[in-house]
């Protein structure tokens, strides 16, 4: 195994740059050594004005998502050596404007995110004052696995139609509300609807599947689309064919 | 807030070359156009049939030119593609529930096949019969 390797990293500095620019390190490659690990190398030891998020180290804070030669990647899960022996090339996630270096910005989704209501929204009077609302395993597994989103943004980042159409409500967003719409505690499904509905919601997405492959969390993003596709094509019917009371 | 300076990166045209998966996607919406295309060409033989047997002839003798041999030869290609990359899609598409357990991803799309050979053997039986 070679001891070192090239990493071919975007830089962009608003300041002095028109566009970005690539810039080569070489970094250690070590076996235990990361992506993240080796952007830190360069930051520590040979150039301390590359910027780039990261927190955790371990997959949960979903903050360190970069492209890693042209794939939407966790920086910190993502080893150098299965790169070697390089060049790698490391970009800031598609599909977002760029701010500095490999940080992009997140404005959009942040402020998309609370439009599907991601919380548990009740139509009684009950709170959290009155008890815990109980739940049965089953009931945990149906939603269980569209709550592991860490909002990472790779599905984004992967995703063709937010690419063109950045009014797209996204993979996340939609899986997140497909979340709560499964979760036995919440009534909010019809309040959901109407925003995902809209034509910025789940009819932009045209079923590319890239969400799902990138997604570090197996959350299935497409597969929470299609089937709330199918759940809104259902209550379409329903409105057209049904008077009113009987919905 | 301040503002930032930020920078939106084009998107190409020919995004769809760059990845696999990206191909393998607009081949599949591709593929559409060529399901329509069947539908008219179906549609074509009906009202062939309807005119009697000199305008079935004909239909027949133009079914048979080297050109529409070739169209419907590609169209076929592309609607193996269609029914193969939807059929695998279905488990994700739809969460199928029998007495309330999830059937596997497997079954649905076996049962999907099955479906398939079914509707053909019994258009080939009414066909040929
Ligand atoms: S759905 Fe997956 S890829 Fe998308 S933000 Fe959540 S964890 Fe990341
Ligand atoms: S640093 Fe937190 S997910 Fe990678």
């Amino acid at each position: 195994m070679p001891d070192s390797i090239r990493l071919e990293v975007t830089r962009y500095r608003p300041d002095t740059d028109s566009e970005p620019q690539r810039q080569e390190y070489d970094v250690p490659l070590r076996k235990e050594w990361t992506v993240l690990d080796g952007l830190n190398h360069v930051k520590n030891e040979v150039d301390t004005t590359l910027s780039f998020r990261w927190s955790c180290r371990m997959g949960i804070c979903g903050s360190c998502g970069m492209n890693v030669d042209g794939e939407p990647k966790l920086t910190c899960a993502t080893f150098l050596t299965d790169y070697a022996p390089g060049p790698v090339r490391v970009e800031p996630l598609a599909n977002f404007p760029v701010v500095r270096d490999l940080v992009v910005d997140l404005f959009d989704f942040m402020e998309r995110l609370p439009r599907v209501k991601p919380w548990i929204i009740r139509d009684d009077d009950v709170t959290e004052v009155d008890g815990e609302y109980l739940q049965t395993p089953e009931e945990l597994d149906a939603y269980k696995q569209f709550s592991m989103c860490i909002n990472c943004m790779l599905c984004y980042s992967a995703c063709p139609v937010y690419g063109l159409d950045p009014t797209f409500i996204g993979p996340a967003a939609i899986a997140l509300a497909e979340r709560y719409d499964l979760d036995s505690r919440d009534h909010g499904a019809r309040e959901r609807l109407d925003v995902l509905i809209e034509h910025e919601g789940v009819w932009g997405c045209t079923f590319v599947g890239e969400c799902t492959r990138v997604c570090p969390k197996h959350v299935d993003p497409a597969g929470a689309i299609q089937r709330y596709k199918l759940k809104a094509a259902k209550e379409s019917v329903k409105a057209f064919l049904l008077p009113r009371g009987t919905r | 807030m301040t503002e930032v300076r930020t920078y939106r990166r084009p998107m190409s045209i020919w995004w769809w070359t760059k990845k696999r998966s990206y191909f393998v996607f607009v081949m599949r919406e591709l593929s559409s156009i060529f399901v329509a295309w069947f539908v008219v060409f179906l549609l074509l033989l009906v009202r062939a049939v309807g005119r009697g047997g000199a305008a079935y002839d004909d239909f027949l003798d133009w079914a048979a030119s080297p050109g529409i041999v070739v169209l419907n030869f590609i169209a076929m290609g592309f609607l193996l593609l269609h029914t193969v990359t939807w059929f695998n899609l279905t488990p994700q598409a739809m969460a199928v529930r029998v007495h309330g357990r999830p059937v596997p991803p497997a079954v649905v799309i076996a049962s999907q096949y099955v479906g398939l050979v079914v509707v053909s053997a019994f258009v080939y039986w009414l066909v040929t019969r």
